[in-house]
């Protein structure tokens, strides 16, 4: 851990460490509304098969997952337990938003009781827009997240410093 | 047990437990559990607040609320199309069954028919999200009680009834089809003898679950004399749907009181109900409700008539002043909208009435007295989406 | 196709079209307002009845509980919703354009328009209404009660229906009605520190006032295309 830390990882073992990280996945689904749906479909049934790309779904506990996808409408009353369970994933750790509703609060823009986004709480890496995205966008999704996992740099992930988005 | 006497203390507790930051260590006897709002057996974000003594449950209380999205405030500020879009998302499986109520109630106030033709395809269309939403039901219930291979049945098989909706419509689900005065199109070419096809996948689907499920020994075990709701119970909770047939009363809305603007005087077919009022009936009316769902569609496809699928309606819609409330026999039970119109682009007030509300609240009244594991079987047998109970 | 009136035809005159000349009388409807009638002698108010299709009946407030009594011992056990209407027309605009937020650019608001209630008359901002049916005429009535505007309670339905309790529960916090009797009152579904009242009227949607609604506008045209925005047809 010392080596990845302090950057002095050589490029090559740094490439396969992300390779291997990318196909590796557990996902933590926090399926709320209808994009809940959608993302069963993506994740459990066999015609949008995710377990294809290496994701594998449905973790134990949010504690062994590293990626949570956030689907659906995030209501200012749920919105501690979101931060909660964000919290309570180790690093490294990624978040997708998953339909307009965790984007940027979708068709219930001006609700008196609905968090306009999901980046209000937690920081996102990958916003999957759509009203609901259809489970190939879901994929697409995660495949740009594996991309990105694939050319980060472990020692600024490791260094603490939370990815801030915007 | 002293389980019933400390009834103020569960009060406060409730009372305080609104955030989901509950202190645990409170009790002295007794344990607190909090089931939600996270949790692969609820439907969605449904926090339940158990007061457990061993493994039996003391109450249950359910706090609804994590999906509340404000819906009646929102539709005074939307105008009646705009509307059409956001109802779609209240019981998101069988969406199109959301917009109907609502764009029934509209047609009502203004005095339009929609042609013959859009009543059936609208009926076609209403049925067929009913077939997406219970066999979903009726594969997650399995899931939820451990038999994991209905689940995914389930979702291979529900993919035959979203194709067709969404070749129809355009999307799998929240189609935004209906429209005041008709339907936003026709149906594509070909769209008849693909249903046909889709509706005898779906009933050798209610066989096979028939075979694996209903009659698993396993699944009987948790589920029959799980849960019982007496008829006058079930009526004075406003249970609807299949909750309320199972109890043994003989009510469906399509048969009863069905508001104009469907077609269900065109086919023949049976309302089940179930004299137990247990999870086992249930799941058991909620099955029959699913093959008769595809008999209708069946039935119906061979009957459409020709000619136009959307009347003369002007374009800016504006409603007549007045007050309606249609009532339609959902998926999920009976689900009603009041609107109250002035007269302009934007209705003054609409009460959703919606049937998981009623459904949910009567949780602390079959909870007592039942085991933990049973109560997953309740809540999965009560069937529920969050975004009906919560709106 | 199927008729315009409901389900059952037995004693319902024709289609509303034809109106005009004749006043329809729905019996079975006509029944039951006279039936309650008895049973509640002047606690009835006022009454309307679309033929064909629904019954609305207003009923005193001291009389509120008695009339759900009444009703359960008619026969109407099935309890459908609860809620409350807040008639007084809301001082944002409920207009698409943006004539009404044009307030927010500085503009003096438009008079107040007046607070008029609508099917069986009404005389206060607030009422509560209720829906019952009898499953076995399939047949519901709408009731409704005025509320003092200065103390917003009426007494609670919730051990006569009980699913009652929920619905009032979010009335309560909807609107700031008090149940009185009510065995739960807490919050449903808003949060426990949620302040004012969502459903009432002068209840800002914030989003709206930040930024107010351009008016209808047409879809952005195709590129080289005529713009119309065919919704129907």
């Amino acid at each position: 851990m010392g080596l990845v830390e302090s950057g002095k990882l050589p490029k090559t073992l740094s490439k396969l460490l992300n390779i291997s990280r990318k196909y590796s996945i557990w996902a933590y689904q926090w399926g709320l509304a209808c994009c809940a749906i959608e993302m069963g479909a993506a994740f459990a049934s066999p015609r949008y098969d995710v377990m294809r790309l290496g994701v594998i779904p449905f973790p134990a506990s949010p504690r062994q997952a590293d990626l949570v996808v956030i689907a659906g409408t995030v209501t200012d009353k749920l919105s501690p337990a979101v931060v909660r369970l964000y919290e309570q994933m180790p690093d490294p750790k990624y978040v997708i938003s998953m339909g307009s509703c965790a984007n940027c609060g979708g068709p219930y823009w001006d609700s008196y009781s609905v968090t306009k986004g999901v980046d209000q709480l937690i920081p996102v890496d990958v916003y999957v827009p759509g009203c609901p995205p259809r489970p190939e966008a879901l994929l697409e999704g995660i495949v740009l997240l594996q991309e990105r996992i694939a050319h980060e740099d472990m020692a600024e992930r490791w260094k603490g410093e939370p990815i801030v988005v915007g | 047990m002293t389980a019933t006497s400390d009834r103020d203390q569960l009060d406060a507790l409730v009372a305080r437990a609104h955030d989901n930051r509950v202190n645990l260590d409170f009790e002295t006897e007794g344990m607190t559990l909090n089931i939600g709002p996270q949790h692969p057996a609820t439907h969605g974000t449904l926090r339940i607040v158990a007061r457990l003594d061993g493994e039996e449950v003391v109450s249950a209380e359910p706090v609804p609320g994590y999906m509340h999205r404000g819906y009646e405030k929102l539709t005074e500020v939307r105008s009646y199309p705009q509307i059409n879009t956001l109802i779609n998302r209240i019981d998101w499986l069988g969406s199109f069954a959301n917009e109907v109520p609502f764009i029934l109630a509209a047609e009502k106030l203004m005095g339009v028919e929609a042609p013959p033709r859009a009543q059936f395809i609208r009926t076609i269309l209403f049925e067929m999200s009913r077939i997406a939403n219970i066999s979903l039901f009726i594969g997650d219930y399995g899931l939820q009680l451990g038999g994991m291979t209905a689940g995914f049945y389930a979702f291979r098989d529900r993919e035959h009834v979203l194709n067709q909706i969404e070749a129809a419509t355009g999307g799998r689900f929240h189609p935004n089809f209906d429209r005041i005065g008709g339907l936003k199109d026709d149906l594509p070419k070909g769209w008849i003898a693909d249903t046909h096809a889709a509706m005898d996948k779906l009933l050798a689907f209610c066989d096979e679950m028939d075979a694996l499920l209903m009659g698993n020994e396993i699944f009987q075990s948790r589920t029959r004399g799980i849960g019982v709701i007496p008829a006058d119970i079930a009526l004075s909770y406003g249970l609807s749907g299949a909750n309320l047939r199972a109890s043994g009363v003989d009510w469906d809305i399509r048969r009863d009181a069905c508001p104009p603007g469907m077609a269900y005087d065109e086919v023949d077919w049976t309302v089940w109900t179930h004299p137990d009022g247990d999870c086992y009936g249930r799941t058991w009316v909620r099955l029959q409700e699913t093959r008769e769902a595809a008999k209708i569609v069946k039935q119906l496809l061979d009957k459409i008539p020709g000619g136009p699928v959307m009347a003369k309606v002007p374009r800016i819609i504006k409603v007549p002043e007045g007050e309606a409330y249609v009532e339609t026999e959902n998926p999920l039970g009976a689900m009603g909208y009041y609107v109250v119109s002035k007269g302009d682009l934007v209705p003054f007030r609409v009460k959703i009435r919606s049937a998981s509300f009623n459904n949910i609240s009567v949780l602390p009244w079959v909870a007592r007295g039942a085991y933990v594991p049973d109560l997953v079987s309740i809540l999965g047998s009560l069937y529920f989406i969050l975004g009906d109970i919560d709106r | 196709m199927s008729p315009l009136s409901s389900a059952d035809t037995t004693t319902d005159a024709p289609a509303e079209d034809d109106v005009e000349v004749e006043v329809e009388v729905d019996e079975r409807r006509q029944a039951i307002l006279d039936e309650l009638t008895s049973r509640l002698g002047d606690g009835v108010v006022d009454s309307h009845i679309r033929p064909g299709d629904d019954l609305w009946v207003r009923v005193e407030r001291p009389r509120w509980r008695d009339t759900g009594a009444e009703l359960k011992a008619m026969g109407f056990a099935f309890f459908d919703f609860l809620s409350a209407i807040d008639w007084m027309p809301s001082p944002y605009g409920r207009d698409m354009d943006a004539q009404e937020d044009r307030v927010v650019a500085g503009e003096a608001p438009p008079d107040p328009a007046p607070v008029e209630q609508g099917y069986a008359g009404g005389d206060t901002r607030f009422q509560v209404i209720a829906h019952v049916i009898d499953v076995e005429r399939s047949l519901g009535v709408h009731l409704k009660v005025d509320l003092l505007d200065d103390e917003l309670s009426v007494d609670t339905w919730s051990d006569l229906y009980l699913g009652a309790n929920w619905h009032e529960r979010e009335a309560m916090e909807m609107f700031g009605i008090t149940f009185l009797g009510h065995p739960n009152p807490v919050k449903l579904y808003l949060p426990h520190d949620f302040q004012g009242f969502p459903l009432r009227k002068d209840f800002p949607l914030l989003a709206r006032r930040v930024r107010p609604w351009p008016g209808i506008v047409d879809v952005e045209p195709m590129p080289g295309s005529d713009s119309d925005d065919g919704e129907d047809e």
